[in-house]
């Protein structure tokens, strides 16, 4: 991450418009297609929301701020800000314990290494879509059957309507435990990295000291030396759990729709900008806010946790 | 005494991620194991591990049933992850070339204007993008589809770690040898690059293949529709042929693990060298 990537450049003049000619050649194309499909659009896209788009993108009655108003002063959305938010406590937690777990059990095993890191890697190449399907037709399928009712039923509880009850609402361990299942090898990957940059020394040091192997050398060594990666983890796991949608779209809605409960930011803003309305204003302007709360959590978190800084490793 | 102590901790240790991963698998036993089941015996009351019976013929109905156009969204998820991988290959490692190795006075201001782009994540511009793309007139077009997902900040900014620390001499040798920065780079830095062009484009083929907001956005047509969306459209649907529903994910996934199986070492190398976790 080191910013001098440049050496210092020939004083001559046509060496260096040769290489500036020769940068471009190389960045621009890549440079132009991101300008394109990414800054084009979020400037499109603040530029639509002051206006009362439906089904155009080339609207002409301004309202102003209206769009914000109504979509800050809309329950529904301020509902899916909250799922998100609850959601990233489950989600966030749970990937972080278990894809860490992962990784110090399986680092230290003699053999059968490769194999246990490839099973809890596979399911990484799962699509969230696949994965669903498996949850809500298989698993945690309704009443009738399913492999979580079974298991019930061997220990004689009753059982549950997983998808479709909201009180309790079951629906949340279907959620957290398909995502879970489909990120922690990646983040264990990351961990097993991490461990490895660990210098052996400082777990013989701390075994002249007399600390014991387990708890406390995990305490005072391990977690410590992983810092970086921790954050990097946590960083990538909130702004993954904001892009919370396959799994909510996939397991939630059936043919009679989309439940009202439980829908995150996207997935409510998928059905207000495309769905039968194609509010484009209104769901431009939602974009925007969740872009603004997006930049602003980020940049609490790096500053929280001293990104940014000199000691900036971990992006 | 000690010795026992830590000998049942490892024993412990092996017993515990011997059940995770039982736990681990058992969704892509399920998806197996539903895939070549009837009808009857997915929906049966009660479970069992074992279908009674194995029924290949379920892959034959799936590729010969006329509502469910298995066949062709094969094809254009096909086509969308090679174009997809080939072509944020080509375009990411160029650009991570250019900015690691070719000095330039604003090579860091380009590189910060990229980098924050990470920082919004894809997801939220779908809005946007979907107004620029059906401003363009490819909703519903392969173009769609594949063009506005070519330029991955992420794959640039892996290539530009990797090029950083890629050895001086060799690239000294051939400026002496008079090449340029052209030939270079096809002729010295790719070929000694193999392993890190395998691990981004592994990453990108399975984000490609496995994509489903933007393919559910803009493949508003059937013809249109990738794997991902035709299995979408089989769950919110009022389902009918569940096994077959469960035999076309089977068959989704096959193509992956085989890249997986292949190339998984360089995915884990990859991770390791991206930088992300340092």
């Amino acid at each position: 991450m080191a910013p001098g990537a440049a050496t210092p450049a020939s004083p001559r003049p046509a060496r260096q418009r040769n290489r500036t000619l020769w940068f471009w050649i190389f960045v621009g194309p890549f440079a132009a297609g991101l300008i394109l499909f990414t800054y084009v659009p979020l400037a499109w896209s603040v530029y639509l929301s002051f206006f009362d788009a439906h089904n155009t993108v080339s609207p002409t009655d301004f309202v102003g701020l209206d769009n914000y108003t109504a979509m800050l002063g809309d329950p529904s959305f301020r509902a899916a800000l909250l799922t998100f938010a609850v959601f990233t406590a489950f989600i966030v937690p749970a990937t972080y314990a278990l894809s860490l777990g992962l990784a110090l059990a399986v680092n230290r095993l003699r053999f059968a290494q490769a194999f246990f890191r490839s099973v809890f890697f596979l399911p990484t190449a799962c699509s969230y879509v696949v994965a669903a399907l498996v949850w809500k037709l298989s698993i945690f399928n309704g009443v009738r059957f399913g492999l979580a009712n079974t298991v019930l039923g061997w220990f004689g509880a009753d059982q549950i309507a997983w998808l479709s009850t909201t009180d309790p609402p079951w629906y949340w361990l279907v959620i957290v435990t398909v995502r879970l299942w489909l990120q922690a090898g990646f983040y264990m990957v990351l961990f097993l990295a991490g461990l490895q940059r660990v210098p052996p020394q400082l777990y013989e040091a701390a075994a002249v000291d007399g600390a014991r192997p387990g708890w406390q050398t995990f305490r005072y060594i391990t977690f410590p030396a992983l810092r970086a990666t921790s954050v990097a983890v946590v960083l990538l796991l909130v702004i993954g759990a904001f892009q919370a949608f396959d799994e909510f779209y996939n397991l939630l809605s059936d043919a009679r729709g989309y439940p009202p409960y439980a829908r995150p930011p996207l997935v409510y803003l998928y059905y207000t900008a495309l769905g039968q309305g194609q509010n484009l204003g209104l769901g431009s302007a939602g974009a925007v806010i969740l872009a603004l709360i997006i930049a602003v959590v980020t940049v609490a978190q790096a500053r929280w946790f001293g990104l940014g800084g000199k000691d900036e490793k971990a992006v | 005494m000690n010795d026992a102590l830590v000998r049942a901790g490892r024993a412990l240790r092996l017993v515990l991620l011997i059940a995770l991963a039982a736990l681990f698998l058992i969704p892509f036993y399920l998806l197996v194991r539903n895939g070549l089941a009837s009808e009857e015996e997915i929906t049966a009351p009660g479970w069992t591990f074992f279908p009674g019976e194995l029924r290949w013929s379920n892959l034959r109905e799936l590729f010969a049933d006329p509502n469910v156009p298995m066949a062709h969204a094969l094809l254009n998820s096909t086509l969308i992850a090679v174009a997809t991988t080939v072509g944020t290959l080509l375009l990411a490692s160029l650009a991570g070339y250019g900015l690691a190795r070719i000095p330039y006075r604003h090579a860091n201001a380009v590189f910060y204007a990229i980098l924050g782009t990470l920082m919004v994540p894809a997801a939220v511009t779908f809005v946007p993008t979907f107004v620029l793309v059906s401003s363009l007139g490819w909703v519903s077009t392969l173009r769609g589809l594949i063009i506005p997902t070519l330029f991955s900040a992420f794959a640039c900014f892996v290539f530009r770690q990797y090029f950083l620390g890629f050895p001086r001499e060799l690239e000294d040798a051939a400026q002496v040898d008079g090449l340029g920065y052209w030939r270079t780079y096809w002729r010295v830095v790719v070929p000694n690059s193999r392993p890190v062009f395998a691990a981004v484009g592994t990453i990108v083929f399975i984000g490609a293949w496995n994509a489903f907001l933007w393919p559910l956005v803009i493949g508003q047509d059937r013809d249109a529709w990738t794997v991902q969306v035709a299995l979408s459209t089989f769950t919110t649907a009022q389902v009918v042929n569940i096994h077959e529903l469960f035999i076309a994910a089977a068959v989704s996934i096959v193509p992956l693990l085989l890249v997986f199986l292949v190339l998984q070492r360089y995915i884990v190398a990859g991770v390791e060298r991206s930088g992300i976790d340092d």
